[in-house]
């Protein structure tokens, strides 16, 4: 199984209490966490992604063990890519030093002029090019969702990890970046793991999805 | 002019070096206490927000206490050969006292107003804690902190009662702009104190108009 996860924990008290509770395994390339919102599929991502830390269980990719009884790996070594809901780009760099921005673990950003070339790679296979030197307020919302994309696979993550990435999105263009979305993990044979409330996104992505309610995998 | 020019050029040199202070330190503790979980923190907040309210003169008392020759540090700097009493360096510890809580509160502002998504995303790409904060959190709390420092640097430029105490009245040494002022009024040189009072005023209301142009309501911004 290349995922394997399993997240158990408690948030919060008394009446604001939410038992998490989540186990799946898969093998498939397109793994999709279905279910309304508040069913704590964000908290699941962001478990196995590191950025919370469960009271129990394990999280494994590809026989890598990121989280168990003895591990818990920071987030910045568990080489999962992470699309946020809002896309999270850093307002103050443009395109390119966002997508450059997990090329260079130092404490300087990635320069404005000069540009590595994977960089310059990611931003011709996203047609980003034209708008490169822009800032993310200045861009469309479909260039948005494409930054945030190519910045989470310029690190060369093992899984991407998905948060509604097409809930920001006008339904107008949704279509079309679901379809963007669907051909390009073909292409590279990306590892994928998306969480939507959206059933349009369950039946765009045709992949192996597992429904979650309360808290649970639903039967 | 030498009577307006030096203790200017004094002014300026000591609230440049207050200033400068407060920014590494302020931000520091402001960054520190942005993610410390403690029920202890708002205690610790208070205690740095004392500068703000009391006398200067209590804390040119306890600036004394600390410096002075017989001082706790005081002892132990005479013997590496720093002194701070009567001295310019001196007049910048009294400034940098009383002006830091106005960086601090405004870094704190700023990092606390700072998207924690941004962070997480910084983390999740790779980065170390340091890492974030010199490529994320500082550069998105940078104008409130810039604003702050501003502030501090007025502030810093007005300082009168702990400079006295602590660094007393040399003219050329330790004699700042209002200390100077204070000295002309006495000496009855109303002249001299009228454009040093102007020459004060003006740098003062050019740093704040500064700093309110680039804070808050300018929260961190994407472009240019």
């Amino acid at each position: 199984m290349s995922v394997d996860v399993a997240i158990r924990m408690t948030m919060g008290e008394g009446d604001r209490r939410f038992d998490l509770d989540v186990a799946f395994a898969s093998s498939q390339r397109r793994i999709v966490l279905y279910g309304p919102s508040g069913a704590g599929k964000s908290l699941t991502l962001r478990a196995i992604a590191g950025l919370l830390t469960p009271d129990a269980g394990h999280v494994r990719i590809d026989g890598r063990t990121l989280f168990d009884e003895r591990t818990n790996l920071p987030a910045r070594d568990r080489g999962t890519g992470y699309v946020f809901q809002d896309y999270a780009l850093f307002p103050h760099l443009t395109v390119a030093q966002n997508i450059g921005f997990g090329l260079s673990p130092g404490w300087i950003n990635p320069s404005r002029r000069r540009r590595d070339s994977r960089v310059e790679r990611w931003l011709a296979l996203f047609e980003l090019g034209q708008v490169a030197g822009h800032h993310p307020a200045q861009l469309s919302g479909g260039q948005r969702q494409r930054t945030a994309l190519a910045r989470a696979l310029a690190a060369e993550p093992r899984i991407v990890l998905l948060d509604e990435p097409f809930s920001a999105l006008d339904p107008a263009l949704r279509g079309r970046m679901r379809e963007e979305l669907r051909e390009l993990q073909g292409r590279l044979d990306l590892q994928l793991l998306v969480i939507t409330h959206d059933p349009a996104d369950v039946a765009a992505l045709d992949g192996h999805t597992i429904e979650i309610r309360d808290g649970r995998v639903a039967a | 002019m030498d009577g307006l020019w030096i203790p200017l050029a004094l002014s300026l040199k000591v609230a440049a070096w207050a200033t400068a202070i407060d920014v590494v330190l302020g931000v520091a503790v402001a960054w520190g206490l942005s993610r410390w979980r403690s029920s202890a923190r708002e205690l610790v907040d208070s205690i740095l927000t004392l500068p703000l309210v009391l006398p200067p003169t209590v804390l040119g008392y306890y600036l004394l206490v600390l410096f002075g020759r017989r001082g706790v540090l005081g002892e132990w700097l005479d013997r590496i050969g720093i002194q701070l009493v009567f001295t310019w360096q001196g007049a910048v510890i009294a400034s940098a006292l009383v002006a830091f809580p106005l960086v601090q509160k405004a870094a704190r502002t700023a990092f606390e107003a700072v998207d924690p998504q941004m962070e997480s995303a910084a983390r999740v790409l790779g980065l170390r804690e340091m890492a974030v904060f010199f490529r994320v959190s500082l550069p998105l709390a940078s104008r409130g902190i810039v604003a702050g420092a501003l502030l501090a640097f007025a502030r810093a430029m007005g300082e009168f009662g702990a400079t006295l105490m602590i660094a007393g009245n040399l003219p050329g040494r330790t004699q700042t702009l209002s200390v100077a002022i204070y000295a002309a009024v006495q000496a009855g040189d109303d002249a001299g104190a009228g454009v040093m009072v102007a020459v004060t005023s003006v740098t003062c209301v050019a740093a704040l108009l500064l700093a309110g142009w680039l804070a808050p309501k300018h929260a961190p911004r994407a472009s240019a």
